[in-house]
């Protein structure tokens, strides 16, 4: 088979991985060459949590077998890259080696963010998002730990506290905020998490800041300084105040970089054959009016990755993201959002209605604009189906309309209690409208779960 | 771990310790009496004359007085083949009949307190370790440790376990005389409830239905808060209790042939031999209408039921297998080979087992019409046949046995006829599939490792597609152990349910097949 040229992608997360797999389809005669320090094959890094915890092997975070790089011709490079000469087109590895290429599609990915804080370079201190930082993990937890503190109210945060608390370790958990995680969430939505979190036994200390990590004689963490003066002793300390593009190596030369690689919508950056995707592309402006310059999210490293190889394939396609939705797990409760839920809204623009069950670990919230319609949901420890929210907010139903048509939208399996009907009759309550509330049907009744 | 739950663990563990010693118990010894009462009469002459070395003397273990019979018994036949005199050679396998009359042990005058300290004790033992389980946890997913754990991941208490498993299989398939304590143990049990003494197949009964509560209450703290598992649960402790073991004891106890309501050709192979069916035509009207019912389930029953629901109508809500699958095996699910290599071979294996089925079966009414003119006494081989590899060796040392090596499904995923049959029906005409959500995959993987019959489930969800595989269950805990909320069992109208090319949702730039 001929080949036409060589693209050759640095990282091989969800985004250069799709780039890769979706460029193969089509275009048949292209030679793609992946290229990552981490690891010989892709995996999932949302599933690293798992592998700490033993639900999982290594290998079964590979959701492609070993054999399928070589059958579709995705050539594998297992190599840290030192620098790259975009003149000559050459990329130049730790080892010494070199490779050429015609087109380059950077998917670097993130690193943890540290703050300058003194002592983040301690033994036993970490972030996690890397292969090689679950194996830290398992290094730094492998001797006694009697507390560990992590720092950072986020999703890896708390991913964190829970594989901590799998081993039985202790965990103080602070958050710098008044709320967990409510520069995402709503006031509602992070008490009810803050809620489980503490029936997890994790001493969560909001509006806590690190101040300083202290050594012990032989450099590793002895203990935390925290921003209201008190020391906590510890033995792991747990870095998760988000993560930043993993781009200083990238750095100083003529490829434009902010705090990420800067990007068009077509995903090329200053220089010719260039491309950036995934969490360390920037844009030069935010893709749609609800989304964020740089987008660090599994959903959107794939949707990058599909578009940028329809580019490479030749036809120029531009990144039209469509209406967010994002998942997440907290400990035991399972949280998705569709549309646009802000942690805070103004209420001149903006109707919320939320409902929450008296276990205090199910709830719904739909906002809706001024003329009823719907702009977003945030639904926790129950699950709602994508496609009916999408299908909703591409024919901007109102809200009213969702919830009247609600149990189509649950997700959960069959027997689980029919929470839409509790939401059905609060909304009902609360907000009116002419809609009959749903009935379970015969054998829900008679085997299902009650609200 | 608490207190109890320890103390659980250590009965158990003494309650089979003591299961396992049992069988040594006793001494044995034969008598002309007890040779002739439990002998057909045309042997009779030939055994007397054959064991007579035996007669009288006292052998002081079942190892010693089985040596001996095998020695004379298997001497005389021997002898018998090399002379090629086929026709005086004993088929028939007296060891067991023999063994259990010439018994002498306490376990005879005591049985309920051997059962007691054995598999009562287990029982017991593992209702103390299981019932506490879990109870100052909130409701979740409970996959903590698995594959730290050396029993669920292949270490050496997984090789024990399986070791263990697939010696008694092949001890009660074919050396059950080293059991006979063991059935003399259970026989007040047998006689309660059909009045008959027991037999091992009551001893293994016996076991496995105790054996699917005391696990099933296993799964009712492990999925609390999963009502779908609880139910499906509750249905095979009450399919394999009632179904399985009483009322076929029952029936017994009210003369009427021994029957499973609920076993469906060709799991049970033997549902058309000769012999089942003059059981069937000489027992009046039960004996019709369990022939009748029978037929209904393969011809209606199955294909209605498995389009409405799937084949998880029977396989993980109603099967024995699949009830012993879904409770004992449980620990063990996430060990199922997931490579696309194994569903290569699960397929050429198990729909050959359903042509094999399917040709016994056919040869075998075929030669029952043609009043045995037809292949004579060729399909008694063929039933032994079929009997020896895949009714005993493949559905119980395998099927079983493999449980820590395998999966919990090994049978199911690659032997059972019936399975193959609810397979292709849910294939091919079923409203069932597995749907997922949209965009909201994360290919973590827990569902494909959690899968039991192997299928690789994150392939068929990063995609966006339905999952609608021959092989699967609807055991639903792919769904269950989803941390994103990705996966749901549905039953829905036909059309769509196959998505050649699904599409993700979430992405306007592009529409594309993932």
């Amino acid at each position: 088979m001929s080949v036409n040229r060589h693209v050759v992608i640095i990282g091989n997360g969800i985004s250069g991985v799709t780039c890769a797999r979706q460029l193969r389809k089509l275009d048949d005669q292209v030679q793609i060459t992946l290229v990552s320090g981490e690891s010989a094959y892709f995996f999932s890094r949302t599933a690293l949590m798992y592998v700490y915890m033993g639900h999982m092997k290594f290998e079964h975070t590979q959701p492609y077998e070993n054999w399928f790089w070589e059958k579709n011709r995705l050539a594998l490079k297992q190599a840290w890259v030192k620098s790259i000469d975009y003149g000559s087109k050459n990329i130049l590895f730790q080892s010494g080696e070199k490779l050429a290429y015609d087109q380059l599609v950077l998917a670097v990915g993130s690193t943890p963010n540290k703050f300058g804080w003194p002592g983040q370079e301690l033994k036993g201190v970490q972030g996690l998002y890397s292969k090689q930082d679950l194996e830290l993990m398992e290094e730094n937890t492998k001797s006694p730990v009697n507390r560990a503190v992590i720092v950072g109210g986020g999703l890896i945060g708390i991913e964190m506290a829970e594989m901590l608390a799998y081993r039985k370790i202790p965990v103080t958990f602070l958050v710098r905020e008044t709320g967990f995680w409510n520069n995402v969430l709503p006031q509602e939505e992070s008490e009810l998490v803050g809620r489980h979190i503490g029936s997890h036994h994790i001493d969560l200390r909001l509006e806590t800041e690190l101040k300083e990590i202290i050594s012990d004689d032989q450099g590793r963490v002895r203990a935390v300084l925290t921003s209201a003066g008190e020391e906590i002793s510890c033995q792991f300390v747990g870095l998760t105040a988000g993560v930043r593009p993993n781009v200083d190596f990238l750095k100083g030369s003529d490829l434009e970089v902010n705090r990420g690689i800067k990007v068009n919508l077509n995903f090329e950056t200053n220089l010719p054959d260039v491309y950036a995707i995934g969490d360390c592309a920037e844009f030069q402006q935010a893709p749609a009016a609800d989304r964020r310059p740089i987008e660090q999210v599994w959903y959107t490293g794939r949707m990058h990755g599909e578009t940028l190889a329809h580019s490479l394939a030749g036809k120029t396609t531009s990144y039209q993201p469509g209406h967010w939705f994002n998942s997440a797990k907290f400990l035991d409760i399972e949280y998705q959002t569709y549309g646009t839920v802000p942690p805070v809204w103004d209420a001149s623009q903006i109707d919320s209605f939320y409902w929450e069950h008296s276990s205090g670990k199910v709830s719904f919230r739909m906002l809706m604009d001024k003329s009823g319609r719907l702009v977003g949901v945030n639904n926790f420890g129950f699950r709602l189906r994508h496609e009916f929210f999408d299908q909703a907010l591409r024919e901007k139903w109102s809200g009213t309309k969702v919830i009247s048509k609600l149990s189509q939208a649950n997700f959960d399996p069959e027997f689980f209690a029919p929470y839409h009907l509790e939401i059905q009759k609060d909304f009902k309550r609360q907000f009116g409208g002419d809609f009959t509330i749903s009935k379970p049907s015969f054998l829900q009744k008679l085997f299902g779960a009650k609200v | 771990m608490k207190l109890i739950q320890k103390l659980g663990l250590s009965l158990f563990l003494i309650g089979l310790g003591a299961f396992v010693l049992i069988p040594f118990l006793g001494s044995y010894s034969l008598n002309e009496e007890l040779i002739i009462a439990n002998t057909k009469e045309i042997h009779q002459e030939q055994l007397l004359e054959v064991l007579s070395p035996m007669l009288g003397k006292a052998y002081s273990s079942n190892f010693e007085f089985l040596g001996a019979f095998s020695e004379n018994f298997d001497g005389y036949n021997d002898q018998l083949k090399a002379e090629a005199l086929w026709d005086q050679v004993i088929w028939d396998d007296y060891s067991f009949a023999f063994a259990l009359a010439g018994l002498t042990s306490p376990v005879q005058s005591n049985p309920w307190l051997f059962f007691a300290l054995s598999i009562g004790l287990a029982a017991f033992g593992g209702l103390l370790y299981n019932l506490p389980a879990h109870r100052d946890e909130p409701e979740g997913i409970k996959n903590n440790g698995v594959f730290h754990s050396s029993l669920k991941s292949k270490g050496i208490l997984g090789m024990l376990t399986g070791s263990f498993l697939i010696i008694f299989y092949i001890v009660l398939y074919w050396f059950p005389a080293y059991l006979v304590n063991l059935v003399a143990m259970v026989s007040p049990i047998s006689e309660l409830l059909s009045g008959n003494p027991a037999s091992q197949w009551f001893l293994y009964g016996l076991i496995y239905t105790l054996a699917i509560i005391v696990m099933g209450i296993r799964m009712f703290r492990k999925y609390r808060g999963n009502k779908y598992q609880q139910l499906r649960t509750a249905s095979v402790m009450f399919f394999q209790t009632a179904f399985a073991f009483l009322i076929p004891e029952i029936l017994v106890l009210l003369n009427q042939p021994y029957f499973d309501f609920k076993n469906i050709w060709p799991l049970d192979y033997d549902f058309f031999y000769d012999y089942q069916i003059s059981t069937f035509t000489s027992s009046g009207g039960v004996g019709m209408f369990m022939l009748i019912w029978g037929i209904l389930l393969i011809i209606i029953g199955v294909p209605t039921f498995t389009y409405f629901f799937g084949k998880r109508w029977y396989c993980s809500w109603v099967c024995g297998c699949g009830g012993l699958a879904e409770t004992v095996g449980d620990p063990f699910r996430q060990l199922s080979d997931k490579s696309l290599k194994a569903w290569k071979y699960e397929r050429y294996i198990i729909h050959g087992v359903l042509v094999l089925a399917v040709v016994m079966t056919g040869v075998t009414i075929a030669n029952y019409f043609s009043g045995f003119s037809f292949l004579g006494n060729v399909t008694n081989q063929l039933h032994s046949f079929y009997g020896f590899a895949i009714g005993s060796a493949f559905a119980g040392v395998v099927g079983t046995g493999f449980y820590p090596f395998m999966g919990n499904r090994v049978w199911c995923r690659f032997g059972c006829p019936l399975a193959a049959y609810l397979g292709i029906v849910q294939r091919f005409k079923s409203r069932f599939r597995i749907t997922t959500n949209g965009g909201q995959c994360i290919s973590c993987g827990n569902c494909s490792t959690y899968c039991e019959m192997g299928i690789d489930v994150r392939a068929y969800a990063q995609k966006g597609q339905n999952i609608v595989r021959s092989s699967c269950v609807g055991c639903g805990v792919c769904s269950a152990v989803c941390p994103r909320g990705v996966l749901k069992l549905e039953n829905g109208p036909e059309e769509n349910r196959i998505h050649e090319l699904p599409i993700l949702i979430g992405n306007d730039s592009v529409k594309l097949n993932a």
